[in-house]
């Protein structure tokens, strides 16, 4: 009995460290936030109970939250299976024996390690801008040049764009599912006449739908949550015409720029809601699409 | 998890870069055929890969070109002249700072969160994997959900907190967090503690080793590789980390690297675009530098865990 005891015990001093910071860091948060989504509090004052006025605002008054929604779910619905596409178009390219595959791999995926720093937000805002890379690509490809701050989609799109940038960490993860697929696999389908078009269709595909369900559950989540590139190349105003007003960036500026911290708690629930849903459609989903090998025996 | 399976192989398999399997030599003659899919291959590859890094060499040869040439000859990559003036004017700082402040101040925050990241999710990570007792099932789900969990939840509660415990331009927010384990590297571990086999704890248990000596003695060593991912990703993320210092440290002497580049954007007038994109290279150095020394490392963790 002693020992059972202590078993438990020492259990308890090894995780002891999350369980502490889960509910001081995690957990009451999570919960005052949800009281605080309930109040009209600004850091100063002594919060006030409005009720669901802050809900009643954002859905029905505040045509910014709905420019800030529309522009979230544009940026993660096309940048996220376009960043899973060219992640995955990539890694099939790298899954050959080659010796130069270390070194390409390298360079493919160096955007994702630097992506998040101010200096390649920095970076994509001039290469953007009217004398930018990508106005004298266009040029020399015989179009007009694009004002992307001064159009609000155009300036999306340069969000858009920095995202797929970073594919690399999706790509070494189909990289390392590709090399557990079976060659035998592949060498029957060939001896029965399947061609690349199948073997990708029929065998790649299929094997990989566990991995291609992981990575759309977190690149979803990661991509709901962008800041930094929306705050820098914006200079923080998510302009022009609110055009990079990610949700983030607008809960941010509600929260802190003009202290309506009960409004920018309000919004974090409704995310917390919209991410959950998100995913559970994800897993949910799943059943139908991704391939187990155990159940299909 | 979805991907634990094809994730604990990888480890086992390190890397699998594509280098000399086959036997020396060079006898194998190409046929023409497989001569020109080769070198159609390689165009494609390396064609993409000079896409992908141009815009960071653009920025390189950018910051040694004079401000007001940088826009007006940007389609050609050699700087003409060529000057190292952005990197003295940048390295002078901004708003009374120079640039060698808040490079110590991100090494600060950088070293003082990894070392606290690395060791408690050590601790926990231990204690999922191999310990046995009441509800581990129970906390290990609550870590997984919390690794889930968008972070802009807890950003107005955690300032409130912060602020009443009087923490505000103070780097505790950023760092005393992280001795708390992060969800994303305890699952990186546990993950590493499991291909290790059971065998060895029960030797070391025979021979009279208790759990907290098991857990120093020898999983510690062993998970070593696992340990330097977890260091490795903490010091990207807090080197690169924006949403903090902008929250917590709003006086210039503690602001990091992060809060000093977006210092000199918003200072951004028509002349200082050569040291802005001088001092971003150089923020971009230590990141680049580390990527290229523990690239293994690196791509383990990404394809054991599916970290970021």
């Amino acid at each position: 009995m002693r020992t059972a005891w202590k078993n438990q015990l020492t259990g308890y001093a090894f995780i002891s460290p999350f369980i502490i910071g889960f509910l001081a860091f995690t957990l009451i948060p999570i919960i005052a936030s949800l009281y605080l989504s309930m109040t009209d509090y600004d850091l100063f004052t002594t919060p006030g109970w409005i009720g669901l006025d802050n809900y009643v605002e954002m859905f029905t008054k505040d045509k910014k939250y709905w420019q800030s929604l529309k522009v979230t779910f544009l940026y993660v619905f096309i940048g996220v299976p376009l960043r899973l596409a060219f992640a995955l178009m990539v890694a099939m390219l790298l899954n050959t024996a080659s010796k130069a595959i270390g070194l390409y791999r390298t360079i493919y995926y160096l955007p994702s390690i630097i992506g998040g720093s101010v200096a390649v937000s920095i970076m994509w805002r001039n290469i953007y801008g009217d004398q930018g890379i990508i106005n004298l690509l266009l040029n020399s490809l015989g179009l007009d040049s694009v004002r992307w701050f001064a159009d609000p989609l155009a300036a999306l799109w340069m969000l858009i764009t920095l995202s797929v940038w970073q594919f690399g960490s999706s790509m070494l993860i189909f990289l390392a599912g590709l090399k557990n697929i079976p060659r035998p696999l592949y060498e029957a389908a060939s001896v029965d006449g399947a061609n690349a078009f199948h073997r990708f269709f029929k065998i790649t595909i299929p094997m990989l739908t566990p991995i291609i369900l992981f990575n759309a559950i977190m690149q979803t989540i990661g991509a709901f949550m962008t800041f930094v590139p929306a705050y820098i190349i914006s200079k923080g105003t998510g302009g022009p015409l609110d055009g990079t007003l990610l949700y983030s960036l607008y809960l941010f500026r509600q929260g802190f720029q003009f202290f309506d911290m009960g409004y920018a708690s309000a919004m974090a629930w409704v995310m917390l809601i919209i991410v959950a849903v998100l995913t559970s459609v994800l897993f949910l989903s799943s059943k139908f699409w991704v391939h187990y090998e155990s159940k299909e025996g | 998890m979805a991907d634990q399976s094809s994730g604990r192989t990888a480890s086992v398999s390190p890397g699998g870069m594509g280098l000399s399997k086959r036997p020396k030599g060079k006898s194998r003659e190409l046929s023409p055929a497989k001569t020109f899919k080769w070198t159609i291959y390689h165009l494609f590859a390396a064609g993409g890969a000079i896409i992908m890094v141009y815009p960071v060499i653009w920025l390189l040869m950018s910051s040694f070109k004079p401000s007001d040439k940088i826009f007006v000859t940007s389609d050609s990559l050699i700087p003409d002249p060529w000057i190292w003036s952005n990197y003295t004017q940048g390295w002078e700082g901004i708003g009374g700072y120079s640039f060698g402040t808040f490079i110590w101040n991100s090494l600060v925050l950088v070293v003082l969160a990894t070392i606290g990241a690395v060791i408690s999710s050590a601790f926990v990570a231990f204690g999922f994997a191999r310990l046995k007792f009441w509800g581990s099932a129970f906390w290990f789900t609550i870590m997984m959900i919390t690794l889930m969990l968008p972070h802009d939840v807890v950003l107005v509660p955690q300032y409130i907190l912060f602020s009443k415990l009087g923490w505000l331009n103070s780097i505790n927010p950023i760092v005393i967090p992280a001795y708390f384990g992060m969800p994303f590297f305890i699952f990186l571990m546990v993950q590493f503690i499991h291909t290790i086999p059971r065998e060895m704890d029960e030797a070391a248990t025979i021979d009279g080793c208790g759990k907290f000596k098991l857990f120093y003695r020898i999983i510690i060593p062993l998970i070593a590789p696992a340990l330097a991912t977890a260091a490795i990703f903490s010091f990207y993320w807090r080197w690169e980390d924006l949403i903090g210092p902008v929250l917590y440290l709003n006086k210039p002497s503690l602001y990091p690297v992060s809060m000093a580049l977006k210092m000199f954007l918003d200072a951004d007038t028509l002349s200082n675009w050569g040291a802005m994109f001088a001092m971003s290279i150089v923020s971009l150095l230590p990141v680049i530098g580390v990527f290229f020394l523990f690239q293994k490392h690196i791509v383990e963790g990404i394809s054991t865990s599916g970290l970021k």
